[in-house]
């Protein structure tokens, strides 16, 4: 395989949905939660930062003490409105408000969000495919702390009296209180759990080059809530939709709105009817279970927040954050695959490594482009880190040496892993290691030899059985050390057919 | 008559008295009078001696306290103070205490000044009398079978009484002018930004100020000067620099001299004979002192009240929801967090707050917002458009302070509307914004203290001053 074949990276495994015809197609809108990479926190100066001992990043502001109030932090605004930018959204003007709702790992029991006036409105994002996914809005608010429910050991454990022997508790740190976030919601326009797939890697892949988040979804930095509905093929209306809450993988993403759709659907086909409600996703059982219901939905009683007042950012500093925006996925896409002379698509895994440049530089000196994007998106991205460092000319050149033959593929693959490992030379590289092209004669002789010696294979394959090609290719390496070049050797039994 | 807060001061600064002295005084008289009045949640003797003792050797090493050195000063216990109880006057904050100073107290003791004690509110500051206290109701030292007044009534019986020359209290519809009035003090509601609210435990966010009271009007706008100012710890404060020192210390002694001063007839129309006849006594000493007074019409200020019992509950429904047992403050167990929060906000709310959350709770439902919240918003846009026209052609406006002089204990518990109304002239100027001071001006029929409302535009407290220093000086 090679890069032109890699079109997602990610941690979704191997598996793909079954082929379908059933005449019912998904209709999925995703809810994304992101927490951005600042050095404080929303409203307080606290430590924006994962994994410290609990409850020691906190204050009376995020801690919701009687009498604290918010000061919203400019940075988070700064990032929030980055995201906004490389989604295409309107920046505007926009308030805060309360969403009101009782959770004990809230401190104010409200969540400050913004709801009817987001920072970012509209917007899109594309696809390493071409598709079009509409953006409804990207607002900021504030995360929760983390919960963990426990259960008493018995009556010997410190703490535990008689009485409330054996009962649960919950341990609630407010590390995470306050941390801020962008919620980025899409349209309804994803169609797949493919797509699903993708648009999260793509926004994810957005996030991290403009520096909003680290997007790590194992730490909790990304979470996703997905609507899914279904329909017959050909209808343009919207079925009922469930919305599926935390989803923390994109793995766990496309499960769950497979189960979903297959659930729907199978629900509609007995003459049910979806009911509007709540999901949760239960990783081990693969399903999903109701949580509540339209009826039974909170009101949140959202209202402006009168602690903060309108958010509402200058021309300049709009101006200033769009002009300091790096490139984005799909705009370096577009530029190495122009470069290349492929589609976009075929080289969405080197953009997604960050190996675009290094690829850009060796096709600028003259390197073979797809060869260079093979080595990059395989052996060069097997080691990302040694990959991001490693020395263009010297790829360059070593890419050059392996389209003139020089070495051969395998012997390339070597010089690469010791250029990636200490550097150097990569001419230098090959002498040491004896990589020294075989001459003609050498290697002539050396098929005259095997075909002598296997004159039954010769026959089946002069008599075209193209599979004794290998047996040959392999008899001439094992006869040179492995130093003929795979294409040579074809080529001469090639000559040597009748 | 007691020594002003300026003298003391003054005394203390130069040596001429020592500040362990002035507070022996005011807790003395605490001693006398607070087991009748109740006007403390917690009288803080030990700590205001220690502080008075910081105080003068600060003096004796030759440094100066601050403009506030050595003055006792009374803190209603809805602000914050670090390592002392903050109770709200409620039984879920009973034994809560803060980990931090609330700006304006860090900008007291900055001053010099010294606590001398939390004083008793209406619980959360939801209230007209003091009496919606757990603690028990705090009595006027006029007359102590009447309220003081609220939210604040803990404050303004404090200084009435003497046990402080100044004392800070909080103004959400009213709480700082209608107690001043009814206990026959001076009280400001400054414009909304000009005194930080970190600290200040929140009852409706976009209607609470921080504001002081005093015996008379010098005193009242030199404590103002103390705590007003910027503060980036709130979002909602004014930017840019404090008032100068002195400056609305100074218009106290200016004179009305060419003030266009407005009477609002709707505000004026509703209160009992004796206090409009004081509002009359007050027009034409207002004149002779050389202000320009006339009829000013404020029409959208009628419906403020009914707009208020709508957007301040609302806002208390979500500040007060915090309140849930999990993290501070009163827990009462239950088989699960939902059910524990619901036992502890049962025990631990007293009715009004209760009524008030349910009040604010409905008029955001889904449904209801745009019908009661939303309705109650765009009154307070035409409030704010109806005083802008006011103000266009004068300086000041006037009204009484409340309708009636203080009335008896227990008279108005039992029917809340009667209750509300005693805030109908106040509450406009918290729905705009504005800021307001109450003064008094002679006695009703009762013999007890009528006051005297000089509202002004946003950041006029200088002119505001400047009236109610004239009225002050020009009592009968």
């Amino acid at each position: 395989m090679t890069a032109a074949a890699t079109t997602v990276a990610g941690d979704a495994g191997p598996e793909r949905p079954p082929e379908r015809d059933d005449g019912w197609e998904m209709v999925v809108g995703l809810e994304v939660h992101c927490e951005l990479a600042t050095s404080t926190k929303l409203f307080c100066g606290c430590p924006n930062a994962f994994g410290d001992e609990p409850n020691t990043n906190v204050c009376p502001v995020c801690l919701g003490l009687p009498g604290s109030l918010p000061v919203l932090n400019r940075q988070a605004v700064e990032l929030a409105m980055r995201v906004g930018t490389a989604l295409q959204s309107e920046i505007r003007p926009s308030v805060f408000a309360r969403k009101n709702y009782f959770y004990p790992d809230m401190p104010k029991d409200y969540q400050v969000s913004q709801y009817d006036e987001p920072l970012n409105a509209g917007g899109w994002l594309d696809l390493p495919d071409g598709t079009r996914i509409g953006v409804t809005r990207a607002h900021m608010e504030e995360d929760t702390g983390k919960t963990t429910h426990r259960h008493s050991v018995g009556a010997q454990s410190p703490g535990t009296s008689g009485r409330i022997h054996g009962a649960d508790h919950s341990l609630v740190d407010y590390n995470r209180a306050g941390v801020p976030l962008v919620e980025i919601v899409s349209e309804p326009d994803i169609r797949s759990s493919e797509q699903a797939q993708a648009y999260v890697n793509e926004l994810r892949a957005i996030l991290v080059a403009t520096g909003a988040s680290d997007a790590r979804m194992e730490e909790g930095s990304l979470r996703i809530d997905a609507n899914v509905s279904v329909r017959r093929v050909g209808d343009t209306g919207f079925g009922t939709r469930a919305e599926i809450k935390n989803l923390n993988s994109v793995r766990s993403l496309r499960r769950a709105v497979e189960h979903e759709r297959a659930r729907q659907v199978a629900l509609l086909e007995a003459g049910g009817k979806v009911v509007q409600e709540t999901r949760h996703w239960n990783e081990a059982e693969g399903a999903t279970s109701s949580m509540r219901s339209k009826e039974e939905a909170f009101d949140y009683r959202y209202f402006p927040e009168p602690d903060l007042v309108p958010l509402v950012p200058d021309r300049e500093w709009v101006s200033a954050v769009a002009a300091d925006l790096p490139a984005l996925p799909s705009h370096r896409r577009a530029a190495l695959a122009a470069k290349a002379g492929v589609a976009p698509a075929d080289v969405a895994l080197v953009v997604d490594q960050g190996l675009d440049r290094l690829v850009e530089a060796a096709i600028d000196a003259g390197a073979d482009p797809r060869l260079a994007l093979a080595r990059a998106a395989n052996e060069v991205a097997a080691d990302i880190t040694a990959g991001l460092a490693l020395d263009p000319a010297a790829f360059t050149a070593l890419l050059r040496m392996e389209s003139e033959r020089k070495v051969t593929a395998t012997q390339a693959k070597q010089v690469l892993a010791a250029l990636m490992a200490d550097g150097g030379d990569p001419v230098e590289i090959a002498a040491a290691l004896g990589f020294e092209a075989l001459a003609d004669d050498v290697l002539e002789s050396a098929v005259e030899s095997a075909i002598a010696a296997h004159p039954r294979e010769w026959e089946r394959l002069a008599g075209g059985d193209p599979k004794l090609t290998g047996f040959f290719v392999g008899k001439v390496m094992a006869a040179t050390g492995g130093r003929a070049d795979g294409r040579a050797v074809t080529a001469a039994l090639r000559a040597r057919l009748p | 008559m007691a020594a002003t807060a300026e003298e003391i001061a003054e005394a203390v600064r130069s040596g001429a008295r020592t500040a362990a002295d002035v507070v022996d005084e005011h807790l003395s008289r605490i001693a006398e009078r607070e087991g009748e009045l109740h006007a403390f949640n917690l009288v803080l003797g030990d700590e205001a001696r220690a502080a008075a003792a910081r105080v003068d050797e600060s003096v004796a090493a030759g440094r100066d306290p601050g403009p506030l050195a050595g003055v006792p000063v009374a803190v209603k216990d809805n602000l914050c103070t670090r390592g002392i109880p903050t109770t709200c006057s409620s039984r879920i904050l009973e034994h809560w205490v803060p980990p931090y100073d609330a700006t304006v107290v860090a900008r007291l003791l900055g001053a010099g000044a010294v606590i001398v004690g939390k004083t008793n509110l209406d619980e959360f500051a939801m209230g007209s009398s003091t009496e919606n206290s757990a603690f028990g109701p705090t009595r006027n030292p006029h007359d102590p079978m009447r309220v003081p007044g609220g939210s604040s009534g803990g404050s303004a019986a404090a200084v009435a009484a003497g046990f402080a020359p100044l004392a800070l209290g909080s103004d959400t519809g009213g709480s700082i002018r209608q107690p001043a009035a009814l206990c026959g003090v001076v009280g400001a509601k400054p414009t909304y930004g000009m005194v930080s609210r970190y600290g200040l435990i929140a009852f409706a966010s976009s209607l609470d100020q921080v504001g002081p009271f005093a015996a008379n009007v010098a005193d009242t706008a030199l404590l103002l000067e103390v705590i007003a100012g910027h503060d980036p710890a709130d979002s909602t404060s004014i930017p840019g620099p404090s008032p100068r020192s002195g400056d609305l210390r100074g218009a106290v002694d200016e004179g009305v001299d060419g003030l266009r001063i407005g009477v609002v007839t709707e505000l004026a129309d509703g209160a009992d004979a004796d206090v409009s006849a004081r509002l009359d006594e007050a027009v034409g000493a207002l004149e002779a002192a050389g202000a320009k007074v006339d009829e000013a019409s404020v029409p959208a200020a009628v419906h403020g009240l009914s707009a208020y019992y709508l957007l301040a509950p609302a806002e208390a429904s979500s500040n007060l929801a915090r309140y849930d047992g999990v993290r501070y403050g009163l827990r009462v167990d239950g088989p699960d967090v939902s059910e524990m929060n619901h036992l502890t906000r049962t025990a631990g709310f007293g009715n009004e707050v209760k009524r008030r959350i349910m009040l604010g709770t409905y008029a955001l439902s889904a449904g209801y917002y745009d019908a009661y919240y939303g309705q109650a918003q765009r009154v307070r846009t035409l409030i704010i458009r109806d005083f802008d026209a006011a103000y266009a052609s004068h300086d000041l406006l006037l009204s009484p302070t409340a309708p009636t002089t203080a009335f008896p204990l227990g008279a108005k518990t039992a029917d809340p509307l009667t209750m509300y109304l005693s805030d109908v002239c106040t509450i406009p100027s918290n729905l705009a914004g504005h800021p307001a001071v109450s003064v008094p001006y002679g006695t009703g029929d009762d013999g007890l203290p009528v006051g005297v409302q000089v509202m002004a535009p946003a950041l006029g407290e200088h002119a505001m001053f400047r009236a109610a220093g004239a009225l002050e000086r020009n009592r009968r």
